[in-house]
């Protein structure tokens, strides 16, 4: 009993981990490649190493990167206590309304209606697919 | 969006379940990591499924990392959500599982919503002025 509420409380907090940091990283790559500019045609004018040590020398890349290695591990915690099934939906879920608010307030996307319609339906079709 | 786009939210599509499954599979041999033995959960990645996972996850960066230098994250992620709906396909044609009717429905809002964000523009934000965004014109 108290092994499955402690299995439940340690996945619950793993979920949240993924969430928030994945979030965080999200946001910070994206304004670090916005910054850096397309880079497929950098690529093709300069050539991948440039692009490379372009990325390595944005420190929101770095953040970012940062960031996700905490969500990478967060969520490898959260696997050894809990099913893939439940895991995996509501990370993703959660991360995407998350997401959605984080680049309105952050990136200043316009987010329309058409992308919060978007992100709930994708998010409640990750949850209903992990039922 | 041109074909070489299209690819790239492939990559994003594809990998991303891929290498979460690889992951799960291989963090189910590893078996439970306390939060007190950290040094454990870092060497979980020595597992085979679990570096086999890592290496696709490394696909999925490089694609996500493409596709974010020209669209939105608003776009990019529900875009690339379809990975959840081949996850399911591949369930139940290739390893014959059985998938439930609330699973299907779930499949079919994931792609209403794909279908929302790719009929809009793929960028909204105003691109950020700097030396290195000046980029030549699209050819298509």
């Amino acid at each position: 009993m108290i092994q499955h509420a402690m299995s439940n409380l340690n996945a619950w907090l793993a979920i949240l981990a993924v969430v928030l940091s994945s979030s965080a990283g999200d946001v910070l790559l994206s304004r670090a490649m916005k910054k850096i500019g397309d880079l497929g045609q950098l690529r093709q004018r300069r050539g991948l190493k440039f692009v490379l040590m372009l990325m390595l020398r944005n420190r929101y890349f770095l953040l970012g990167v940062g960031c996700m290695a905490i969500s990478f591990y967060s969520l490898l915690f959260g696997l050894s206590w809990n099913d893939v099934s439940l895991i995996g939906p509501a990370a993703a879920s959660l991360t995407f309304v998350a997401n959605a608010i984080a680049a309105r307030v952050f990136l200043h996307e316009t987010v329309d209606r058409r992308r919060w319609a978007a992100a709930l339906f994708v998010a409640a079709g990750v949850v209903l697919m992990g039922v | 969006m041109n074909l070489r786009k299209y690819l790239v939210l492939a990559g994003v599509t594809i990998f991303a379940p891929v290498g979460d499954s690889l992951l799960s599979y291989g963090m189910k041999q590893v078996g439970n990591i306390s939060l007190h033995d950290i040094p454990a959960l870092l060497l979980a990645i020595a597992n085979p499924w679990v570096g086999l996972g890592i290496i696709f996850l490394l696909g999925f960066f490089a694609s996500y990392m493409t596709a974010l230098s020209w669209a939105d994250l608003t776009y990019v992620l529900p875009a690339s959500s379809l990975g959840y709906v081949l996850l399911a396909f591949i369930a139940r044609f290739a390893l014959h599982e059985k998938v439930s009717l609330t699973r299907w429905m779930g499949i079919a809002l994931v792609s209403c919503g794909v279908g929302f964000v790719t009929s809009g523009p793929e960028r909204t934000s105003r691109k950020p002025r700097g030396r290195l965004t000046d980029t030549a014109p699209e050819r298509s």
